[in-house]
């Protein structure tokens, strides 16, 4: 098949060519090559600061986590919704995993239940939702609120880095390297091509392109579209736990403040990677990409010497330029 | 036999009174225009045919057997199919998607059951040139003019071998070289032995599909007759009360 991975069909016979560069992320991946390029003319010590294999190793895992978080969110805004608790989700996930680890339990038994913590947490949001017709926005809302008091009162605001017989196992799942790369960029790698199968060429994902697109239209024809709404949450949900035990075998502790604002990380990488906001479009690639971007931006221009207090703005100028770029874009077809 | 027979339908809302003792016939093969003002009981009759809801009174026969509906899905499964005024259209899809929401065709052994693209625009650009369309099943909606969303919406209904169509207002809010367009998708289907409802306030597009009309006012059914034997004017009349019943 010649198509952009993880997007919405738009048919087989199209020039691939045609196809490619008419998508966003195709625009975002070159301005992830061109960044480094322009920071290496303008600053020739950067060369060799940014293309270093620990430098690479560093920020392709610094994404990973966010790009995790940004696969489950895309779902939840094709299908025209949002989720703004996945930092709070984050940090109840984490400190779920800390805890039972903590007291001795096995990896696999806390991380188990640091999924499971992931999966109520999304279907909690998606029941609301899909059945009392509640606002995404607000109800995620509160859950970012629940979720991080949840998070304070779980743990008592202690903070965990020692973590019982599976100590080892934890810290190497999230922080080590197999081949060279980091075990998050393996996970966030599969995740992404299991994602950008399941938007593009399984029913479910045709269903949740069609909800974003007509809600009324698929309720019309059959599809079940609030059972498909709950688990779009819960898709988060679980990313979102994916991330947190990655990450917190990465840091090798973790605290209640765990992800605190990376809602806006992840629904940044979703946008500049071309989502809509109103639902409809959308793919997995556009989330990986997205959040690349990001980091690429935060990399060159630390190692660019540029003082990080201007970080937010430059980050903020590509979220305002990937949404004008897709006006444009939208001009140009319409 | 009528394909779809109606006897002694009511509709109660509350107090109000919907629609009154109406009898209500399809045939295969033709086309009968609804007329009515607004609140005379025209989609209230449609939305019970549809299924949306089942009758307060009254018996519905189709085929010759007694039917109740008690959601959307079961009218469907029974093959009678709406295209709605809004169209019920996902614009970020393909045509072929489209016509293929809710039925997709699909390749592969389980676990690994994809999406057959390829087959369902196939079939779909089939259905457009059955029905003399110029839609191209891989191109997006949203770029389509409203001719050609009408087709998706039509080859729809055709994908399902559909023996009812209901079609409420599909001329309302398109162009008049698109109208034409829209008559004649509903000739070929009428021409394929369909039964097709025309709900429309447009006289001129009944009196050049239609062959039967029906015309509703406060829930009682005032004509049911060929429409060769009416006239615009009769039913304006008929519509507005002027004339009491033809």
């Amino acid at each position: 098949m010649t198509a952009a991975p993880g997007y919405a069909y738009s048919g087989p016979r199209v020039g691939f060519i045609q196809k490619i560069v008419s998508k966003q992320p195709f625009w975002v991946l070159i301005a992830v090559v061109i960044i480094p390029m322009v920071m290496t003319l303008v600053e020739p010590t950067f060369h060799s600061a940014f293309f270093s294999g620990e430098n690479f190793v560093n920020n392709t895992r610094n994404f990973a986590f966010i790009a995790i978080m940004a696969l489950g969110q895309v779902a939840v805004m094709i299908t025209g919704g949002i989720d703004l608790s996945v930092g709070s989700t984050l940090a109840i996930s984490g400190i779920v995993l800390g805890l039972l680890m903590d007291a001795g339990h096995s990896f696999w038994l806390a991380a188990f239940a640091a999924l499971l913590t992931g999966l109520a947490v999304g279907a909690v949001n998606g029941y609301l939702i899909a059945y009392w017709r509640l606002s995404p926005f607000v109800v995620t809302l509160g859950m970012l609120s629940i979720g991080r008091s949840l998070a304070l009162a779980i743990s008592n605001n202690k903070f965990f880095h020692k973590f019982g017989p599976d100590q080892g196992l934890l810290l190497q799942f999230g922080g080590g390297k197999t081949f060279g790369i980091a075990n998050p960029v393996i996970v966030m790698v599969i995740l992404a091509l299991i994602m950008g199968f399941v938007f593009k060429y399984t029913r479910y994902g045709r269903h949740l392109y069609a909800i974003g697109g007509n809600e009324h239209a698929a309720r019309l024809t059959g599809v079940p579209v609030d059972l498909l709404k709950v688990s779009v949450y819960v898709l988060s949900g679980l990313m979102t736990a994916i991330a947190a035990v990655l990450m917190v075998g990465w840091l090798g502790s973790v605290t209640n403040g765990i992800g605190i604002g990376y809602e806006l990380r992840v629904i940044a990488s979703t946008v500049i990677g071309g989502v809509n906001l109103l639902g409809g479009e959308g793919g997995a690639f556009a989330a990986v990409v997205g959040a690349a971007l990001i980091e690429i931006i935060r990399n060159s221009l630390l190692l660019a010497g540029v003082d990080p207090y201007w970080q937010g703005t430059f980050v903020g100028v590509f979220i305002i330029l990937a949404v004008l770029l897709e006006r444009l874009r939208g001009r140009k077809v319409g | 036999m009528a394909l779809l027979e109606m006897s002694n339908i009511s509709m109660h809302y509350g107090a109000i009174e919907a629609l009154s003792g109406v009898d209500f016939a399809l045939e295969r093969g033709r086309i009968t225009g609804l007329m009515g003002d607004n609140g005379a009981g025209k989609s209230t009759l449609v939305k019970i045919i549809a299924g949306n809801f089942p009758p307060s009174a009254g018996k519905m026969f189709l085929e010759g057997r007694e039917i109740a509906f008690s959601r959307p899905v079961d009218a469907r499964q029974a093959g009678i199919e709406v295209v709605y005024q809004d169209l019920a259209i996902c614009n970020n899809l393909t045509a072929a998607a489209n016509v293929f929401l809710g039925r997709e065709e699909m390749k592969g052994v389980w676990p690994v059951r994809i999406l057959d693209n390829w087959r369902m625009s196939d079939r779909s650009k089939e259905l457009f040139e059955e029905l003399k369309s110029e839609t191209r099943p891989d191109d997006v909606v949203r770029s389509m003019s409203g001719g050609q969303r009408q087709a998706v919406a039509i080859a729809r209904t055709h994908l399902s071998q559909a023996k009812i169509v209901l079609m409420d207002e599909p001329t309302a809010a398109i162009s008049v070289r698109q109208v034409a367009e829209v008559l004649d998708l509903m000739r070929r289907l009428r021409d394929q032995g369909m039964a097709i409802v025309l709900v429309s306030h447009r006289m001129p597009d009944v009196f050049s599909v239609s062959d039967q009309i029906v015309v509703l006012r406060r829930g009682h059914k005032v004509a049911d007759k060929p429409i060769s034997k009416s006239s615009p004017e009769e039913v304006t009349g008929l519509i507005t009360g002027a004339i009491k019943i033809a």
